[in-house]
């Protein structure tokens, strides 16, 4: 049955559609208002999406057909929960980018801001067409279109290499789309629907789910590019304009991440073994690892940005193997999941803030060299506030997201007795403040004369940044909000004992690791700089093999085979 | 053997080729007919369960059908993109390859 309000979620994933054509229409400066205006109608029907989801979780079925004839769209707590992420997000980059894609003056129109207008909306749409979608197949359509409208975002400016970067993401990403489409039919095949609700009471665990949830879940990480997977992502990414790789990094990977979410959760929760869930949350801790410390190693602020993307996605991963109930068997919604999500949505706003620093700084010294950006603060305190806030938010400090992500986490965790993982969440923290200190510490530093800056950053951009990070920062207060269902007493006093010695070991961690593993050092030279940075040169060579065509295909099959051998495995026969 | 195993297997070969190539193949555009042939496979496949699963009187499950032509204009648009983007590629770099430039000149101080 279609509930009152459905049809918010018919016009949450319409609207952005039917401003991208008409934006396309009317062409030229237009579109920038058009974009504008959907925002802004978007963002509205976003809170009021979450405001009726409160109440009770939201169906609209298409013509009045129900499953599996028809298709139904849903949201549910965890959908209306990234609608608004998603809205707020938009909302910052659509201010922020302003100034970055106005069409010039003198012309009617201009490619890039076009394209970048319209491909937003797109972004958008398909994005809320993912979070509400019922069934496998029309997620399938969203995630396509989602990946249709993301790689042209990372070759607006046409140049050689980026257009490479666009193929290389396109390509990839279409291998991962065939397994899930592969893992779509098999799955039609067994059950004769691919509505969720209907697989979820259907689906046993067998020869032809685990090939299913192997195929879907593979394919899907190639897209979400969680390592060692994550091929395209560096150069789309780095290459792309500053307010077009918030989106990819903000957005678009979100997209993938939540269809897996919505198949380990939703669709299959009992056909989820305990090693599979630990394969999924131990790729997560080698990406945080690896992501962090190559992160480290580069000389670009752009590309340390989109390695510490990878080393987030990675922490989006963690809270699989802490979902998986032992007694029953099965992935549970709690605690963990609530965890996971205010993970992504405390990584979404604060590495939008961060790549819109980043390309500040960009703009501003016409270069991005992480060694030379001497002074910068000093020049843009705003820009450099914003890429700290947006640091400190990532690295879980309080009231961040990811704080409240974390002791999510940690208690899951300690409940369901996995030690190991409480190591990861709580090292992984300190890896992230090593290379927020190592950009800190080098723009923070002082030059004899002021910087001459190429040419002048705007205010809105800037501050559009800033608010942006300080919404992941402040994202904790969601704690106190009643209707956000969290446990009680999960914030407490930042200055107790118990608090704040972690905070410390995390920052001399970091310090640690930014002091022995950049590429120039930050306090001097000795033996332990010597061994680490021969270890980082070793990490940067792994990086360059799995960045390889065969090699990260090959790892695409291993991994669908050990998935399903860890389905088949963990289950009784 | 029934045509909706011969199907079935046929569906296997294409999407084992169409993979292999995808792999393999260093030229994108030989990657592109990869994943098309692939994506024929899955099709294909697609049309075998349909068949096998078909109600009396039917030649096919309608709502497969339907899901094929949405993912054949999905595999269509694909490509268009894909060789848009490679025609692009060649007309500024001159050459069409996925494999990254050699980094520029390492200085370990820097």
């Amino acid at each position: 049955m279609t509930t009152p309000s459905g049809w918010l979620l018919v016009a949450a994933v319409l609207l952005p559609f039917i401003g991208m054509m008409v934006g396309l229409v009317a062409g030229g400066r237009h579109a920038a208002r058009v974009a504008a205006l959907v925002i802004v109608a978007g963002l509205a029907i976003a809170f009021a999406t979450a405001r009726t989801v409160l109440d009770a979780s939201q169906v609209y079925l298409l013509g009045g057909w129900a499953p599996p004839l028809g298709v139904a769209l849903r949201a549910d707590g965890l959908a209306a929960a990234m609608m608004v992420v998603v809205a707020a997000v938009i909302a910052g980059i659509g201010l922020y980018a302003r100034r970055d894609f106005a069409t010039p003056p003198g012309v009617t129109e201009a490619r890039a801001p076009l394209a970048f207008w319209l491909l937003l909306l797109a972004v958008w749409g398909s994005l809320n067409l993912v979070f509400v979608s019922g069934d496998l197949f029309t997620l399938y359509v969203g995630l396509e279109l989602l990946t249709f409208a993301g790689v042209p975002l990372v070759c607006l400016d046409g140049r050689g290499e980026t257009l490479r970067a666009a193929l290389r993401y396109l390509l990839f990403a279409l291998l991962g789309s065939l397994l899930y489409l592969l893992g779509a039919v098999l799955i039609y095949g067994a059950y004769a629907t691919l509505d969720i609700e209907m697989l979820a009471h259907l689906v046993q665990p067998g020869i032809v789910t685990w090939t299913v949830l192997a195929l879907m879940t593979v394919g899907l990480l190639a897209k979400t590019a969680l390592f060692p997977l994550h091929i395209w992502l560096p150069p789309a990414h780095a290459g792309a304009p500053a307010a077009a790789s918030a989106v990819l990094s903000a957005l678009v990977v979100k997209g993938s991440w939540f269809l897996v979410v919505r198949l380990w959760f939703d669709v299959m929760p009992a056909v989820v073994t305990f090693d599979a869930a630990q394969l999924l949350g131990g790729l997560g801790a080698a990406a945080i690892v690896f992501g962090s410390i190559v992160a480290l190693r580069q000389k670009r602020l752009k590309l340390l940005v989109a390695y510490s993307t990878i080393a987030q996605i990675g922490y989006l991963f963690l809270m699989f193997p802490l979902a998986f109930d032992i007694a029953t068997g099965a992935m549970l919604h709690g605690d963990a999941l609530t965890g996971g999500l205010l993970q992504a949505a405390s990584h979404a706003t604060a590495k939008a803030g961060m790549f819109m620093a980043a390309g500040l700084i960009y703009a501003a010294l016409g270069h991005d060299r992480i060694a030379d950006l001497g002074g910068v603060a000093r020049a843009l305190p705003v820009t450099v506030l914003a890429f700290a806030v947006a640091g400190l938010a990532l690295m879980g400090l309080v009231p961040s997201g990811a704080y409240l992500a974390k002791k999510l986490l940690l208690g899951a965790a300690a409940s369901s007795e996995q030690w190991w993982w409480t190591a990861v969440l709580q090292g992984g923290a300190a890896f992230t403040a090593g290379y927020v200190v190592l950009v800190l510490t080098r723009a923070l530093r002082s030059l004899p004369a002021p910087l001459q800056l190429a040419t002048k950053v705007s205010r809105l951009s800037e501050f559009s940044a800033l608010g942006l990070a300080l919404l992941s920062l402040l994202l904790g207060v969601a704690a106190v909000v009643p209707a956000a269902g969290l446990p009680a007493g999960l914030i407490s006093n930042p200055l107790a004992p118990k608090e704040l010695l972690p905070t410390l070991l995390v920052v001399a961690g970091g310090f640690a690791l930014a002091a022995t593993l950049a590429r120039r050092p930050l306090f001097g030279d000795g033996p332990w700089r010597r061994l680490m940075t021969a270890a980082g040169t070793g990490f940067e060579n792994a990086d360059a093999l799995l960045r390889r065509w065969p090699t990260a295909s090959l790892a695409l099959i291993i991994l669908a085979a050990a998935f399903g051998w860890l389905l088949h495995t963990g289950n009784p026969a | 053997m029934n045509d909706t195993l011969l199907y079935g297997l046929t569906a296997c070969a294409l999407i084992g080729l169409g993979v292999f190539g995808l792999i393999a193949n260093p030229a994108p555009l030989r990657k592109i007919l990869a994943f098309n042939i692939a994506g024929s496979g899955v099709f294909l496949l697609a049309g075998a369960v349909a068949r096998r699963g078909a109600a009396a009187g039917f030649g096919g499950d309608p709502v497969l059908q339907a899901l094929l032509i949405t993912g054949i204009v999905v595999a269509f648009s694909a490509t268009a993109l894909a060789v848009a983007l490679v025609l692009r590629l060649n007309a500024v770099t001159g050459d069409v390859t996925l494999a990254e430039p050699p980094a520029e000149p390492t200085d370990d101080n820097d």
